[in-house]
């Protein structure tokens, strides 16, 4: 792939990136949240299309105009997000959309043939299982086979350990080198530092969308890379820092959690935030950070550990009551989750106090006084918009930020969880964002700020939490925040 | 609160599907051999034409229009409420009850507790299915649906059973005793006292859904179920009641129609009102005013559709044309305009509600 | 019991259909109305030309149409299916009484005679049961282990259940969504409107509004209670059946319930079926397919 540029609305993902992909070899793709890992890799198996650049298969020029395209190329992706038909077995859904065996389908036969072609690969499956009934690890061996049953020579696989146990990892990359050997090409996107140096022969960091490093992998070291992935970062001037003033505000106590897929993916996470703190948690994304925030809040079930909210358990609260408690929330998803597009301004600012006596009693409520209170919160947060009675989907981000907010802090939470608050706002947004949260921390709230902007954690935090593979891998104080070593081990490093 | 009005647009889109859908099956009728100009004449006439035909109009309006808001009502969260039809007939099995057991009180009293009889059972109808749907997510739709035909079929058996009259002028038809006269709503001019229902009831929803903590959670749960899940809101609960609700509304047209035009149960107690009240709410959308018009203009189609057997053309035809009157408003939906724009495909469909179950892998 | 094979042959075979279109992904509530515009048609083309056949055929073809209809707003206008399909069945029930209007009482010239199955039929007892139909009951039969092999078999069957349960990852494998179901949909209209001339060529031969008696919805209600397998439909159809024939023998048989009470049976143990296979987690290995009732669209990239 030569000079690939690809932009997105609002951010050039690639910027002139060039990458190289030998036969035989496990090339890794390294990078942080938003250097551009996933999309180049996205260019490569045709789903979309780059803007500038060109990329050569074999020598040969091509375009991939779509997925299809790609596979034929003998380009296999190993998505994040399996495309398996759950209720089939196995072999039925590596058969899917093959051209034989027509007409009938013989059972026995069929599974044998995978078997067969399994084993020869290294490769565990069952084929006769159907896919609901595997493992997540199992489910993704499948989407592996999948690729190689077509036929596919160049495999790009994003984050695969990400639900994968240690054990089941290193398998996985006993069977990546094995491919490599038998003359296919691997790129490997990952951000942990010690896969890349366990498993890739090359590794390519990009930073902010372009390519700044490639090497072999035997010639450099985790310190190295991890300082090319993060970049040479001035610290930016912390304002108004204080020590935490307050008591424990909320406390997570050796919490595990699934995700929807079933992976363990919060694997003993122990917390503390205290009042009139800013508690940042860095990591690059799909660490458990979402799943964490879902946990503090309410809308996921622990498999294990506590939550404490002032020293009370609240482990297995229903939302309602945690919010009554004091807790709020600025989820990362805000179209989705934070506000009902579809309702009016006022709707959604009131949202949360509908309840209270300032806006209704016990059973009605009073859309005059909800108005009023929402041009009240209108006005104080600056919410710029022509009515409050304007659908909320015709906000810009920035706005609907702070709707979001003004609906959280007019409950007068005593913790807010915001989970990505400035993701995808303009400058001017994040910024007042940014004050809003400082100013909530100067009277004396508890915040955890999940970010996958490192230098907006550096920035706001009065401590940093790492999270890395479910677990925390280190916190930092204020003023000390050592870049490089946060970088370090958000890649996966222990404490040295 | 507010509520985004319904845009223009939306109506003219509305008012075309049925114009369109008129003219279609119309022209269908020319297969044979019936002109679609007499045959569309003898309907509005017989729909509108006269003081009779009105007054007849507005009485079929009465069933119709609370059909369609009880089924518009829970459609605000996107829920079926597929089973109008038999929570009407619970509601009326409910009144029924009432009337044969305690005949000998006086109309202030009896009518009432027919009222809430009714209530009772038609939210108990719908609740068999409710409860299913708000805690086990099993899907509204296909419940609601089945228990109509029992509802159906229990009709059927009280009155060839249990509750066969004893009267000498009936025996052995499907039909129970006659109510006692205290039983019978009153009569208002030339229509009787359910013309009030349908009003009293669409007032009493408007505050509700406008103006309390529960209508406001409906809206927000319609509008966005997983916001309303971050902000707290307990939606099983809300699944439950908002169909529980529109029961209600469905038994209370039962309980009109045993006592006002029948004066008894019967078998075939309805043509089909439930299923109508779907094509109304479908039409009408989240507006309750607007429910109200477009079971006006469905009653005029079943007064009208009697007209027609005079001209040859059977009374199914109006049928044919409230389903393609349907179709056109589905078609609208791809215009871009239609209150039934909210069911088009997002993370949903038939399904748009979440359950409760945060636990599941 | 003989009754209670015939009595369900109608009900197997709008069944067969709808389990078709469902497992494709789409639900299909205009059965009912199919199979009355099917009834209407084919006996208006059997009187015309004086043979069942031509008439069971014109009542396929006329279903495979309408439910074409009941596709196109379902697969290519995405609008909701429930509506499409309650609007396919308040239409079709018009239509068939409007183009039924000329034949009602009209006698039956030619029917769909009872034909003894050779050698089948001399086994007693069974023999008596099973093999002595009209050849609709036949054309049931085999049609079930038919459906079930070339779903669960071949190749077809295997795209048209992707396409039912997970769409998306049938459409990134190559399989064309839209063919499948558009095909499965109209094939389930094809049976309802065969389901319908087996009821006014064969069950009850002659034409009234009526016909159907709710079989178009206890088809559909079958399909669900039989957890979409073919076989077990089979099997559900029959004991329909049964139950539809016991209704009105009740009292011979000495079976004190109500025939109205019976007919609730199918009804209520739907619904009881769909919540017990929910209680007891049954779902992933019975449920629905994944996809029912969900319009695909392509681009969740």
């Amino acid at each position: 792939m030569r000079g690939i540029v690809k932009d997105f609305p609002g951010i050039r993902a690639n910027d002139g990136v060039d990458f190289e992909l030998r036969r035989g070899e496990v090339h890794a793709l390294l990078g942080e949240n938003g250097a551009g890992k996933t999309t180049l890799s996205n260019l490569l198996a045709g789903i979309h299309r780059p803007d500038a650049g060109e990329i050569e298969i074999r020598g040969e020029p091509v375009e991939l105009r779509s997925p299809r395209q790609a596979i034929d190329r003998g380009i296999g992706m190993v998505h994040q997000h399996f495309k398996l038909v759950r209720r089939f077995t196995v072999a039925e859904n590596l058969t899917l959309g093959w051209h034989s065996p027509r007409g009938v389908i013989r059972r026995r036969s069929l599974e044998r043939e995978i078997a067969t072609l399994a084993e020869s690969y290294g490769i565990q499956v069952r084929p006769e299982r159907p896919v609901w009934q595997l493992t997540v690890g199992e489910q993704q061996r499948v989407e592996l086979l999948k690729n190689l049953y077509r036929g596919a020579d160049v495999l790009v696989l994003d984050e695969p350990t990400a639900v994968l146990a240690p054990q089941e990892a290193e398998a996985l990359f006993t069977t990546l080198r094995r491919m490599a050997c038998e003359g296919r090409g691997i790129v490997l996107i990952t951000h942990k530092l010690e896969e890349v140096l366990a498993a890739s022969d090359r590794v390519t960091v990009l930073h902010r969308g372009r390519n700044v490093a490639t090497v072999p992998t035997s010639s450099t070291t985790a310190d190295e890379l991890a300082r090319l992935m993060i970049g040479d970062e001035v610290v930016p001037a912390l304002r108004s820092q204080r020590a935490p003033t307050g008591d424990v505000m909320l406390r997570l106590v050796d919490v595990e959690a699934d995700d929807e897929r079933g992976a363990h993916v919060l694997r003993g996470i122990g917390l503390n935030v205290h009042e009139g703190e800013i508690v940042g948690l860095a990591g690059v994304a799909g660490n458990g950070q979402r799943e964490l925030a879902e946990v503090v809040v309410g809308l996921r079930h622990v498999r294990a550990g506590r939550v404490l909210f002032r020293e009370r358990e609240i482990t297995h609260w229903p939302i309602r009551r945690r919010i009554e408690a004091g807790i709020g929330y600025v989820p990362e998803d805000r179209l989705g989750q934070g506000v009902a597009p579809g309702l009016s301004l006022v709707d959604n600012l009131v949202a949360k106090r509908y309840r209270q006596p300032s806006i209704g009693g016990r059973v009605l409520v009073s859309p005059e006084r909800a108005r009023r209170a929402a041009e009240d919160l209108v006005g104080r947060f600056d919410i710029r918009v022509g009515s409050v009675d304007a659908p909320a989907a015709t906000l810009s981000g920035g706005n609907l930020q702070k709707v979001v907010l003004a609906r959280e802090l007019s409950a007068d939470p005593a913790l807010l969880v915001a989970a990505q608050p400035t993701r995808g706002l303009d400058v001017g947004a994040a910024e007042a964002v940014r004050r809003l949260l400082l100013e909530q921390r100067d009277a004396g709230r508890a915040l955890l700020l999940i970010s996958e902007d490192l230098d907006e954690l550096l920035a706001l935090s009065d401590r940093i939490a790492v999270v890395h593979a479910g677990r925390i891998n280190g916190e930092f104080a204020a003023p000390d925040f050592d870049v490089h070593e946060i970088g370090l081990r958000m890649a996966g490093q222990a404490a040295a | 609160m507010t509520r985004a009005r319904p845009a223009l647009r939306a109506i003219a889109v509305q008012i075309g599907a049925v114009a369109v859908g008129l003219v279609l099956s119309a022209l269908l009728l020319t297969v044979i051999g019936q002109s679609p100009v007499n045959t569309l004449e003898a309907l509005l006439k017989g729909a509108f034409g006269s003081d009779f035909a009105l007054t007849q109009t507005a009485l079929k309006a009465v069933p119709l229009a609370l059909a369609g808001l009880a089924v518009a009502v829970p459609l605000r969260m996107n829920l079926w409420n597929i089973g109008a039809e038999g929570q009407l007939l619970a509601g009326a099995i409910g009144a029924t009850w009432v009337a044969l057991t305690f005949g000998d009180w006086p109309a202030g009293a009896l009518v009432p507790a027919m009222v809430v009889a009714s209530i009772v059972a038609g939210a108990f109808w719908a609740g068999l299915a409710a409860a299913p749907r708000a805690y086990l997510g099993v899907n509204e739709i296909i419940t609601t649906l089945l228990l109509n035909f029992v509802a159906v079929l229990a009709v059927a058996y009280l009155v060839t059973g249990p509750w066969r009259s004893t009267e000498e002028s009936s025996l052995n038809l499907p039909v129970t005793n006659l109510f006692s006269d205290a039983a019978l709503l009153p009569s208002v001019g030339s229509l009787n006292a359910g013309i009030f229902f349908p009003l009293v009831i669409a007032l009493v929803l408007m505050i509700l859904l406008g103006r309390t903590r529960f209508g406001f959670e409906v809206r927000m749960i319609g509008a966005s179920p997983d916001t309303a899940r971050a902000v707290g809101m307990p939606i099983a609960r809300n699944i439950l009641v908002v169909l529980l609700v529109g029961g209600a509304i469905a038994g209370i047209a039962g309980m009109i129609e045993v006592s006002t035009t029948f004066g008894r149960l019967r078998q075939g107690l309805s043509p089909g009102y439930g299923f109508m009240g779907i094509a109304i709410a479908a039409l009408a959308g989240t507006s309750i005013v607007g429910t109200l018009v477009v079971a006006f203009l469905f009653a005029g189609f079943v007064v009208g559709g009697l007209a027609l057997q005079t001209e040859g053309v059977p009374q199914a035809f109006v049928l044919l044309v409230q389903g393609i009157i349907i179709f056109c408003a589905l078609a609208g939906t791809r215009l871009g305009s239609s209150p039934l724009r909210r069911l088009l495909p997002r993370r949903g469909g038939t399904q748009a509600v979440p359950t409760e179950d945060l636990s599941s892998p | 019991m003989t009754a209670a094979v015939s009595a369900g042959a109608a009900l197997l075979i709008a069944a067969l259909g709808e389990l078709v279109a469902e497992r494709a992904g789409v639900i299909n509530l205009g059965v009912e109305g199919m199979m009355l515009v099917g009834a209407a048609t084919g006996f208006i083309a059997m009187d015309a030309s004086g043979s069942a056949v031509q008439g069971a055929l014109a009542a396929i073809g006329i279903g495979a149409l309408l439910a074409l209809v009941h596709a196109f707003f379902a697969v290519t206008v995405r609008a909701d299916q429930i509506l499409s399909g309650l609007a396919l069945t308040i239409a079709g029930t018009g239509l068939a009484a409007i183009i039924g209007r000329s034949v009602v009482g009209v006698p039956a010239e030619s029917t769909f005679q009872e034909h003894a199955v050779p050698l089948l039929s001399s086994i007693p007892k069974i023999g008596e049961i099973f093999f002595e139909h009209q050849p609709l009951v036949y054309v049931g039969y085999v049609a079930a282990p038919v459906v079930w092999f070339v779903l669960t078999r071949t190749r077809l069957g295997l795209h048209l259940r992707s396409v039912g349960e997970n769409p998306a990852a049938a459409d990134a494998m190559g399989v064309p969504v839209s063919a499948y179901r558009y095909g499965a949909v109209v094939f389930g209209g094809a049976l309802a409107g065969l389901a319908g001339a087996t009821l006014s060529l064969a069950e009850s031969p002659g034409w009234s509004e009526g016909i159907t008696a709710g079989r178009g919805w206890i088809a559909v209600a079958l399909v669900i209670f039989a957890m979409w397998g073919p076989l077990r439909l089979l099997a559900a159809a029959f004991l329909f059946g049964t139950l539809d024939v016991l209704a009105f023998r009740a009292q011979i048989i000495g079976v004190d319930i109500p025939a109205t009470i019976l007919g609730m049976i199918p009804y209520v143990g739907t619904i009881v079926v769909l919540i017990a296979v929910t209680v007891f987690g049954l779902r992933r290995r019975l449920g629905a397919p994944d996809a029912l009732g969900l319009p695909y669209v392509r681009g969740e990239r």
